[in-house]
């Protein structure tokens, strides 16, 4: 069984170190998974368990709770159409009724080229821009049918800047060893941690 | 903080005053105070978790009652609790409202109907009636989750136990919540099952009926159980347990709590193979060989089996009986027997191990410890066998030691075991030479040897592989009575009642009562017609004897010498060679299967008695269900032998058995019928006096491994060919099929691919098995599990070497 590619087991590798505890890696690792291949397969999960030592079932009840970890194959753009309160009253049913017809397929799934999965979301904390949305997590505000239509238009074409559905920042970030806490003993922990000083100061 | 904490705090209950332990939470408080608050997630021995909200009560901490979840609140001195106001009720009503919003309410189909928590409570604090009209959420029902556990989805109130119970005490996390809020469940990861040692437990503590256990699964409702408090004696840590029946049939165990022992959990293989007991396969007639066709045995009467079995052991003489086996016995069996031996037959060859366990004079001389002194230990040394597969719950009791309390779990041992998760060494010695290497540690400047020398320590002792004799633990034993001569010691023992058996005399130069044999009290003189002067022969030393002539009649007191001792070749020996073998038992085993003449025992459930558990714990084992056909205790076979063969035990019952044990045995004056039959039992009486004082011989160096071959290591497995489980229809295919696991160097070294089958060859025997590569095992070691089905380490074992190498070649 071998998940992540060579250079992510290394990523996978800095990553689990950066925590006093492995397990403490779990999530970001997911997101990592989720970066390599679109969503989280259960080979991602097994293999992250071995990694931060844990079990399967762990990882599956820890990716499980979070929406925003794919399980099932979705497009390579997932569009978050949010439904709830100002959204829906400033006109999201009838984006979302346009949405499906031109997509071609209801909320929930996903287009059969694999470039689209259409979704309805709850509030996205842009009330004053209803109604909105989100392609792969990036907003979109005051969505109104053509501009809906020209955003697909642009995702399907190559001149746009959002990323394929699991990349989290076009970025990679590397943080110096000597910025790890890595695993300290016990017996090494001689102060309290700072947020149980008398003052909460560090010192 | 001040520094002076309260050692005790009051809180006001429902307007009288209770006393509290400073950061127990309420509902501690209350319980002890027998003030019942209603609740589905919080267990007394789990952490606290507040998922439920049941257990809201108003507590008045000086701002004004306010409702608060009694499980998750401390105590505070000067605490005000309403557990019945108004806003407690409809906290309470809105709770089991919201509960049932979801729940199926298939209580006429539910296993746990009629002993349901959320039954009982919707009755006790519910509002009656719902004002949920719409469509419940659904999911498939049941799934197993195990070969054992079932999962019904729509029944469970995600109370956090089972989930709970897996992380938290078995280690096993392996069921989870997966999902969240409306859609939030209990579940596995796809293709790997909930397959703990423990799982039955999850079943147990579910406070509703979504979880079941196949063996159970719509056996009986529990208002038709009868149920009675007794002792498992699946293995020797004697958890208390409560049998129930219907319909004069063992339908299910259930874990009691018993602070000394189990704490309520069982491990699966004392949980589920009741079903043993109801097999069809029972013995339940006498047999005898057939004259004519020497490959069948034939059904007959008890008298004359009865005859014939006492013509063996009297033409015999004393010196040409041996008798081995015991442990499956009560104590008061067990003293029947060794009185049998004794004083009718006048023979000391008796052995109720099977040369697996440790010397009998170790296990009754060497300075006891309790399994709560190991949890309370600063150091647990542990030389022995892997626990989680062969003593289940004292390996659940030291890992909770470990993990929530400040044991510090220390191992020496030549493979992997499930300790290591908890333990803070694993140190890996090579097979047999622990001794070695804790003398060296002792001797270093390592923190750890100063830690065992300053602290106080616990070993738990045992004979780590099937394939060394007794010595190496002998050894071991030495180097710790004289380096740490303050430490204790706990014997991990095989099989059910041995420690019991061992107390009862059933070891060559013991009497009951931890003497040696000629160091008899008065009293036993006065009821024994004679002792015999020379100590007799052990397991090993008897076989050796059959198989040279020199034993002509065998008894097996439900022992298996072909699958349970070591040397498998030595056993059939032995049994090929004497004129007679008579076997007591409850089935046809391999070993039964050659004997002349079967006796057929009652088992556990049908027969009332005393066990003992490997701390030297008495307790009750309560006769549940009839038992089947003819079969009859075995101190009553004993009797009646004994009067066949001219003598007269002088027991007319179990009562009266005990009685005479509490007269002659010293160790156990004072432990009167009335003390083992009184409540005490619950928790047990711990017999703890010993009169043997032991000398330990200098430590021997283990022989050197030549070259070529691998040492090799066999232990149990909790899943094996045992008789109980093989009888189980639910437990018998859980053993796994034997392979041999070697070093991936050492395979490569022979180009030997794993998974591939080699030949095996000892001085024993050459066989073929699978062989597979595992890191895990220590180079120039082979690691075989002793007993699985088709095909025990036993064939290539020879007992009377102090280790075993075996050599590995492709076919
Ligand atoms: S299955 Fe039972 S024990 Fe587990 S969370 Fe559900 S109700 Fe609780
Ligand atoms: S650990 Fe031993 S005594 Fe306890 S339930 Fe399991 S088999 Fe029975
Ligand atoms: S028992 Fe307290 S919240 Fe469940």
């Amino acid at each position: 069984m071998k998940f992540f590619t060579d250079e992510n087991l290394l990523l996978a590798e800095e990553i689990i170190g950066r925590y006093p505890k492995p397990r403490s890696a779990m999530i970001p690792l997911l997101h990592l998974a989720q970066e390599q291949e679109g969503w989280v397969t259960d080979e991602a999960m097994a293999e992250i368990a071995e990694l931060v030592g844990t079990t399967s079932a762990e990882v599956l009840g820890t990716c499980s709770f979070y929406e925003m970890f794919k399980r099932h194959p979705v497009g390579k753009y997932v569009i978050n159409i949010c439904t709830t309160m100002s959204c829906a009253l400033m006109g999201a049913g009838d984006l979302m009724k346009h949405a499906e017809l031109r997509l071609g397929v209801k909320s929930g799934s996903t287009t059969a080229d694999g470039m689209f999965t259409l979704e309805g979301a709850e509030c996205q904390a842009a009330c004053t821009e209803a109604p909105c949305l989100q392609v792969n997590y990036r907003h979109q505000y005051k969505v109104t049918a053509n501009q809906f239509d020209a955003l697909v238009e642009e995702l399907g074409s190559s001149d746009h800047e959002v990323p394929e559905h699991g990349v989290l920042s076009q970025v990679r970030q590397h943080i110096p060893e000597d910025r790890f806490v890595g695993v300290v003993p016990p017996e090494d922990v001689t102060t309290a941690p700072v947020w149980l000083n008398d003052n909460g100061s560090d010192q | 903080m001040s520094d002076q904490a309260p050692s005790e705090v009051t809180v006001t209950v429902n307007g009288t005053e209770i006393e509290a332990q400073p950061g127990e939470m309420l509902i501690a408080a209350t319980d002890r105070a027998g003030i019942h608050i209603p609740r589905f997630c919080y267990h007394e021995r789990m952490s606290s978790v507040g998922m439920c909200r049941m257990c809201l009560v108003d507590v008045d901490t000086g701002r004004g009652p306010m409702l608060q979840p009694s499980c998750m609140v401390p105590v505070a001195d000067g605490m005000v609790v309403d557990t019945e106001s108004d806003d407690t009720k409809r906290a309470q009503e809105g709770i089991l409202e919201f509960l049932l919003v979801n729940h199926p309410l298939d209580c006429p189909v539910c296993d746990k109907g009629g002993e349901c928590p959320l039954q009982d409570q919707t009755i006790a604090y519910g509002p009656g009636e719902s004002r949920f009209v719409e469509e419940k959420r659904h999911f498939e029902k049941p799934i197993p989750i195990s070969d054992l556990v079932h999962l019904d989805r729509e029944r469970c109130i995600l109370c956090d136990r089972c989930t709970r119970f897996a992380d938290e005490i078995a280690g096993d996390p392996l069921i989870q919540f997966t999902e969240r809020g409306n859609s939030t469940q209990v579940l596995t990861f796809p293709d790997e099952p909930f397959s703990s040692y423990f799982s039955g437990n999850t079943v147990q503590i579910c406070p509703v009926g979504a979880l079941t256990a196949a063996p159970y699964r719509f056996k009986a409702r529990p208002w038709d159980l009868e149920e009675t408090e007794s002792t498992c004696t699946t293995c020797s840590m004697g958890c208390r347990i409560s049998v129930q029946s219907s319909r004069n049939e063992l339908v299910r165990y259930l874990g009691v709590d018993v602070e000394s022992v189990n704490h309520g959990w069982l491990c699966d293989k004392g949980r589920f193979n009741f079903e043993a007991i109801n097999s069809d396969e029972r013995l339940t007639v006498p047999l005898v060989r057939d004259q004519e066709n020497q490959r069948q045995l034939l059904g007959t009467d008890w008298g004359s089996a009865l005859a014939a079995a006492a013509e063996a052991i009297g033409q015999a003489g004393p010196q040409g009986v041996g008798i081995i086996g015991g442990s499956r016995l009560t104590n008061e069996d067990a003293y029947a027997w060794s009185k049998m031996a004794r004083s009718v037959i006048g023979t000391d060859n008796i052995d109720a191990q099977l040369d697996d366990g440790l010397p009998a004079e170790l296990v009754l001389g060497l300075p006891p410890a309790t399994i709560a002194d190991a949890c309370e230990a600063d150091t647990v040394l542990i030389v022995g066998p892997d626990l989680k597969e062969e003593l289940a719950i004292l390996h659940l009791r030291l890992r909770g030691a470990a993990t929530r309390g400040r044991t510090k779990v220390v191992q020496i041992g030549p493979t992997a075991t499930g300790s290591e998760s908890y333990a803070q060494h694993s140190i890996r010695c090579q097979a047999g030479e622990a001794a070695k290497t804790l003398t060296e540690l002792l001797s270093s400047s390592d923190p750890l040897a100063q830690q065992l020398r300053d602290g106080s320590v616990v070993t738990i002792l045992g004979r780590a592989s099937m394939a060394e004799s007794a010595d190496p633990a002998i050894s071991v034993a030495a180097v710790i009575r004289a380096e740490l001569p303050h430490a204790t010691f706990l014997s991990a023992l095989r099989r059910g009642n041995v420690r019991g058996a061992l107390d009862m005399g059933l070891a060559p130069g013991f009497l009951p009562g931890r003497v040696r044999i000629d160091n008899p009290s008065q009293a036993l003189l006065q009821k024994w017609t004679d002792i015999p002067k020379e100590q007799g022969l052990g397991t090993t030393e008897m076989l050796q004897a059959a198989a040279a002539g020199k034993i002509e009649t065998l008894v097996l007191l439900g022992a298996d010498p072909l699958c349970d001792f070591p040397d498998r070749n030595l056993a059939a020996e032995a049994i090929q060679k004497v004129k007679t073998v008579v076997a007591i038992d409850n089935f046809v085993t391999s070993s039964v299967a050659q004997a002349d003449i079967v006796l057929p025992a009652t088992a556990y459930g049908e027969q009332n008695g005393t066990t003992t558990n490997i701390e030297g714990r008495v307790s009750r084992v309560i006769q549940k269900i009839t038992p089947p056909g003819s079969t009859r205790d075995d101190w009553m076979i004993a009797t009646e032998l004994a009067w066949r063969l001219g003598g007269d035990l002088g027991l007319t019952s179990k009562d009266e058995i005990w009685r005479e044990i509490e007269q002659v045995a010293p160790s156990h004056t004072g432990i009167t019928l009335e003390r083992v039959t009184s409540d005490e039992t619950h928790e047990g009486i711990l017999v703890q006096q010993s009169s043997i004082d032991l000398t330990l011989p200098i430590p021997q160096d283990t022989p050197i491994a030549d070259g070529y071959g691998l040492r090799l290591i066999s232990g149990r497995k909790l899943w094996d060919g045992a008789t109980a489980t093989a009888h189980s229809p639910s437990l018998q295919h859980l053993a796994e099929p034997p392979t041999l696991k070697v070093h991936p160097n050492d395979l490569q070294r022979l180009g030997i691919p794993s998974g591939s089958e080699v030949r095996v060859i000892s001085t024993r025997a050459t066989e073929n098995l699978t062989a597979v590569a595992d890191s895990n095992i220590q180079r120039g070691t082979a690691v075989l599990p002793f007993n699985q089905p088709g095909g025990g380490a036993n064939r290539f074992i020879d007992a009377t070497a102090t280790i075993n190498d075996i050599r590995i070649e492709t076919l």
